[in-house]
C-alpha cells in the first residue's frame, strides 16, 4: 500500500527555485492498476521517481506498506528498489556495451540469484516485453528505440516485484507490441495482483487502468475511478 | 554480488577503454619493476662490494704511512708519499704485538714494463713471502717470492694473469722468462692465480717481486709504502689495531695519537663504513622505485575518479535497480585493484628481467629476493587498495536519480 500525503519536491534553490509538486496526497492499495497523465512538465516523472524509492520529497510523508520511506537508510531503500519496486525510466537507459540478456539480468545479479534461474527468468521477462530470441546477445546500443524499451520493461519486470512503475512505457512502440507490453502488465495485475503504475499520455493506453489521476502543474486535477472513457472526453476539453 | 559477477564486470569495464586500462596498468608496471628492479641492483653491488673487500684478505689489518686522510677507500689514493714507515717497524710489529698471525712490508709503485718488444705500465709490489696468506692469492704456475729470494734481494718476479698476457700473449708459459722493470732485469718465477677483476684494488693486473730487491733497485730508500697484518681471529683485530697504533706511536716518538704519521686501518671498519654506505645507496634506490610507484598509484586514482565521472548514469541505474553502496564500491575498488594486480605481477616479471639482465652484462651478480617481491606485491594491492577507495566511495555515495541526471 503506498500512501502519499502533501508531497512537495522543490527542485534547486533561491531565485532558480522551481516547485514541481505542490502537495500531492493519495493512497493506492495493493494490486490496483493506475495511470497518471497529464500534460508535459506537470510533474509526473517527479512524482514516479519518488514512488521508486529514487528521489525524496521536499515536504510531506510517503508511507510505502506502512514503513515512513523518509526513516529508511540508503541499503533499505536500496533492497526495496532490489527486491519490490520494477522500475521503467522514461529515457530507457540500459548499460552501454552490454548485451540484452545481461541489461535484463542486472537486477537479479544484485539480489544474487543463481546463473541457471537468472537466464531463465531473464529469458521469460523479455518474452512477455515482446522480445525475440534472435535479439537476445545483441549489445544494447545495437536495438532500435521501441526494442530498447521493451528490453527496459523486461528488465523491471525480471525480478517479479510488487509494484510496477512504469514511464511512458509504450511511447516508442507500434500498437501491437504496445498491446503485448500492456497486455502483459494487465496480466501480472489481474493475475498475479502486482500493483502498476503507468505514466501515459495516450488515452487508449490508460484505458487498460482502472483508475486515472491526473496533474497539472503539480497539484493533482483529477483522480477518478469512472471509466476511462468518459475522463478522456473530460480531459480533452 | 557474486565472485564470478564482479569478474565480469570488472573485465567488461576494464576492456571498455583498453587504451586508457593499459596506459594505467604501464605505470604500476614502471613502478613496481623500478622498486624490484633497483633493490636487485642495489643489493648486487652492496654484495659485490663486501665480497671484493673480503677478498683482500682475512682479518686484515693495513699501516700506510701518513695522516689518516679518510676512513675507508682512502687506503688506495693519497697514501705513499710521506716516508714514515720503515721495515724496523714491521719487525716491530711482528715481535713485539700478540695476536699477530703474520706481517707482510710493502713497497709499491707504478713502474714501466717491458718484455721482448712489449711494453707496459703496471704496478710493481715489492712483498714478503707472507703475502700469498695475507691477502689470499694462490699461485697458479711456478712458485711465490720466498724468505731466501727477499733476504737476498734476488731480481725475481711473479706476475698476475692480466699482466702475464699483457706481456707475453694470453696463458704464455713465462717461467724463466725475464721482464724489465725500470730497464732492470728480472726473472719470472711465478704466475699467480686470477681473482677477478671487481673491487678497487685489481689484483691480476700486478707484478710482485721480494720487498728488499723493491728498496734496493726500485725506491732506493729503506720506507715501506704498506705494512699488511694479519691478527690470529677477528675477535683480536680491534686489539691489534691498537696495540699496533700504540707501538708505532711509540717508536715514532710522537705524544699526541691525532698527530700520527701513519694510519692503521682495520678490514671491518672498511667493511662496516662500506655496507653503511651500500645500504644508503639501495634505500635511495628503493626511494626512486617507489616514487614511481606513488606516481603510478595517483595514475589509478586519475583514471578511477575519470571512470566513475563517465559513468556516472551507469552507477545510477544499477542503483535504480537494486544495487547496494557496497555493491557499487565493491565493483570500482575491485577494478583499481585488478589495474594494481595486473601491473604487479607484469612489473615483477619485468623488474627480475631487467635484475636478470644486468647479471648477463656481468656489471653485478644481482638477485631478487622474494622480499622485495612481495614488498611491491603488498604495496601494489595497498595501492590499489588506497588510491581506488576515494573513487569507489564517491560513486557509491552518489543518490541513483541524481547520478540518472548527470549529463
Ligand atoms: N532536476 C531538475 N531540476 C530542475 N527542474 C526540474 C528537474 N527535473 C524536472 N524539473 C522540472 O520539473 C517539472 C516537472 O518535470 P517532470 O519531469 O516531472 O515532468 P513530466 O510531467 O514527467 O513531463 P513529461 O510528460 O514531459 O515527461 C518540469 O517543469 C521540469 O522542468
Ligand atoms: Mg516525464
Amino acid at each position: 500500500m503506498i500512501k502519499i500525503t502533501d508531497i512537495t519536491k522543490t527542485y534547486g534553490s533561491g531565485d532558480t527555485a522551481f516547485q514541481a509538486l505542490k502537495g500531492v496526497s493519495f493512497t493506492i492499495e495493493d494490486g490496483e492498476f493506475i495511470a497518471i497523465m497529464g500534460p508535459s512538465g506537470s510533474g509526473k516523472s517527479t512524482l514516479m521517481h519518488m514512488l521508486g524509492c529514487l528521489d525524496t520529497p521536499t515536504t510531506g510523508t510517503y508511507f510505502l506498506d506502512d514503513k515512513d520511506v523518509s526513516t529508511l537508510t540508503d541499503e533499505e531503500l536500496a533492497d526495496i528498489r532490489r527486491l519490490h519496486i520494477g522500475f521503467v525510466f522514461q529515457s530507457f537507459n540500459l548499460l552501454p556495451r552490454t548485451t540484452v540478456m545481461r541489461n535484463v539480468m542486472l537486477p537479479l545479479v544484485y539480489a544474487g540469484v543463481a546463473e541457471a534461474e537468472r537466464e531463465k527468468r531473464s529469458k521469460d521477462a523479455l518474452f512477455s516485453a515482446g522480445m525475440t530470441e534472435s535479439h537476445f546477445s545483441h549489445m544494447s546500443n545495437q536495438l532500435s528505440g521501441g526494442q530498447i524499451q521493451r528490453v527496459a520493461i523486461a528488465r523491471a519486470l525480471v525480478n517479479n516485484p510488487t509494484l510496477i512503475l512504469a514511464d511512458e512505457p509504450t511511447g516508442n512502440l507500434d500498437t501491437k507490441t504496445g498491446e503485448i507490453v500492456l497486455g502483459t502488465f494487465q496480466k501480472l495485475n489481474k493475475e498475479h495482483g502486482r500493483t502498476i503504475i503507468l505514466i501515459t499520455h495516450e488515452h487508449d493506453v490508460a484505458e487498460y487502468a482502472e483508475r486515472i489521476i491526473t496533474l497539472r502543474d503539480g497539484v493533482i486535477v483529477s483522480d477518478s475511478k469512472s471509466h476511462a472513457q468518459r475522463y478522456a472526453k473530460h480531459y480533452e476539453i | 554480488m557474486k565472485f564470478n559477477d564482479i569478474t565480469h564486470e570488472t573485465y567488461t569495464a576494464l576492456m571498455a577503454n583498453k587504451v586508457r586500462s593499459g596506459l594505467t596498468i604501464l605505470g604500476i608496471v614502471i613502478g613496481i619493476s623500478s622498486v624490484i628492479a633497483m633493490v636487485s641492483i642495489g643489493t648486487g653491488a652492496s654484495n659485490s662490494i663486501s665480497s671484493s673487500i673480503e677478498s683482500l684478505g682475512s682479518n686484515l689489518i693495513q699501516i700506510s704511512p701518513g695522516a689518516e686522510q679518510m676512513r675507508g677507500f682512502g687506503a688506495t689514493s693519497g697514501r705513499g708519499n710521506a716516508k714514515t714507515l720503515t721495515n724496523d717497524d714491521a719487525k716491530a710489529i711482528a715481535l713485539e704485538v700478540p695476536n699477530v698471525k703474520a706481517v707482510d712490508s710493502q713497497v709499491s709503485s707504478r713502474y714501466q714494463i717491458t718484455a721482448k718488444g712489449t711494453n707496459t705500465n703496471t704496478s710493481v709490489t715489492g712483498v714478503t713471502a707472507n703475502y700469498p696468506q695475507i691477502r689470499n692469492i694462490e699461485v697458479a704456475e711456478g712458485s711465490f717470492i720466498s724468505d731466501t729470494q727477499n733476504n737476498s734481494a734476488l731480481r725475481v718476479a711473479v706476475l698476475g694473469p692480466t699482466t702475464r698476457d699483457d706481456l707475453f700473449g694470453e696463458n704464455a708459459y713465462v717461467i724463466g722468462k725475464s721482464i724489465r722493470i725500470n730497464k732492470l732485469e728480472f726473472k719470472v718465477v711465478g704466475v699467480t692465480v686470477a681473482k677477478g677483476g671487481t673491487g678497487f684494488q685489481n689484483q691480476d693486473d700486478i707484478i710482485y717481486i721480494p720487498v728488499r730487491s723493491a728498496q734496493q733497485y726500485l725506491s732506493g730508500d729503506q720506507y715501506l709504502t704498506t705494512i699488511a697484518v694479519q691478527a690470529s681471529t677477528s675477535e683480536m683485530m680491534t686489539e691489534v689495531q691498537a696495540d699496533i697504533t700504540a707501538l708505532l706511536l711509540d717508536r715514532h716518538k710522537i705524544k699526541d695519537p691525532t698527530q700520527a704519521d701513519f694510519s692503521v686501518l682495520n678490514q671491518n671498519d672498511i667493511l662496516s663504513t662500506a655496507s653503511s654506505v651500500t645500504s644508503t645507496l639501495t634505500y635511495l634506490l628503493a626511494a626512486i622505485g617507489g616514487i614511481s610507484l606513488l606516481v603510478g598509484g595517483i595514475g589509478i586514482m586519475n583514471m578511477m575518479l575519470t571512470t566513475v565521472t563517465e559513468r556516472t548514469r551507469e552507477i545510477g541505474l544499477r542503483k535504480a535497480i537494486g544495487a547496494r553502496k557496497s555493491d557499487i564500491s565493491t565493483q570500482f575498488l575491485i577494478e583499481a585493484v585488478a589495474l594494481t594486480l595486473i601491473g604487479g605481477v607484469i612489473g615483477i616479471a619485468l623488474g627480475w628481467l631487467i635484475s636478470y639482465i644486468v647479471n648477463l652484462t656481468g656489471l653485478l651478480t644481482t638477485s631478487v629476493s622474494l622480499s622485495s617481491v612481495l614488498l611491491a606485491f603488498g604495496v601494489s594491492a595497498v595501492t590499489g587498495i588506497v588510491f581506488g577507495y576515494y573513487p569507489a566511495r564517491r560513486a557509491a555515495s552518489l543518490s541513483p536519480i541524481d547520478a540518472l541526471r548527470y549529463e
